[in-house]
């Protein structure tokens, strides 16, 4: 049976964003607990020039993004979630000029937060670029609400 | 030196301007509408402003120890304290310790009062010369 949020939600909360649609993400799918993103290569989301690689930024936007999806499947539900803390170990540079994958699993889920683990990679999640360990709050917002962040002070 | 930034693709996607006073660099990231991640509130997405200020670390590191490769990442932490608001972000960064192959560097990123960080960030660059061992 298949769940609405899933299948017509999920997709849009991961390239739906301004930034997440300027990097280019594409939703590749849910399978259990684990949900995929791709970004197709780009010469302009290049780190070093010299190299045509990907920015390990890029790769950190991407696993901060599919961790939240993750956190998504877990909830069965949208509600508002901010990243608490992200880190991201990299073991190897990436391929030139070639897609990367990431995928993530929310492995925990309390009423508060989720705890999630990601990878991003070329087509091996066991041979990973990118290894991410990551906390998401949920409920983020605190009720605040639609336009909050317009509002004077809402820095505090 | 101080111009590290634009020549790199993804801090050009960010748009990101460098200011130098003496070897300390503040970097800022003028608001633009591709930066938001939640646009009810609206908010930016957490990985530009992880994004910024990875390269702020690298380009601070660039400056300070000049290598012929720039500083590659092998473990990043960013604790997002702050939601980020649609306007202007600035980071600055300070090198804890560089040796001869790695350099640990703390930066913090902020909107309207430094002493308000929006975001933190802990890292590790590799300074090393050889492909095989760095990332």
């Amino acid at each position: 049976m298949s769940d609405p949020f899933l299948t017509d939600i999920l997709p849009q909360l991961a390239s739906g964003a301004a930034h997440t649609h300027a990097l280019g993400f594409t939703y590749e799918g849910v399978a259990g607990d684990r949900v995929r993103l791709r970004t197709p290569w780009r010469p302009d989301l290049v780190g070093d020039p010299g190299t045509e690689v990907f920015a390990g930024g890029l790769v950190t936007a991407m696993l901060d993004h599919v961790g939240g999806l993750a956190v998504w499947v877990a909830l069965r539900g949208f509600r508002p979630i901010a990243t608490l803390d992200l880190r991201v170990d990299y073991m190897r540079a990436a391929r030139p000029r070639v897609d990367l994958l990431a995928e993530a699993r929310c492995y925990r889920l309390t009423r508060t937060i989720g705890f999630v683990r990601a990878w991003a990679f070329e087509d091996d999640p066991a041979d990973p670029v990118a290894a991410a360990q990551s906390t998401y709050v949920v409920d983020s917002d605190g009720g605040r609400g639609i336009g909050a962040n317009r509002k004077p002070g809402a820095a505090a | 030196m101080t111009d590290l930034l634009d020549t790199l693709p993804y801090a050009r996607f960010l748009g990101l301007q460098t200011r130098c006073e003496g070897d300390v660099l503040t970097v800022t990231m003028p608001f633009a509408d591709h930066l938001i991640g939640n646009p009810l509130l609206p908010a930016l997405h957490g990985g530009s402003t992880a994004a910024m200020l990875e390269l702020t670390a690298i380009a601070q590191v660039a400056l300070v120890w000049p290598r012929l490769r720039l500083p590659r990442p092998i473990t990043v932490t960013t604790a997002y304290l702050r939601s980020g608001r649609p306007q202007d972000v600035h980071a600055r960064a300070r090198i804890s310790r560089a040796g001869r192959r790695v350099a640990h560097v703390l930066a913090e990123a902020w909107q309207d009062d430094p002493a308000q960080p929006i975001a933190s960030l802990t890292a590790h660059f590799s300074l090393d010369h050889n492909p095989d061992l760095s990332p």
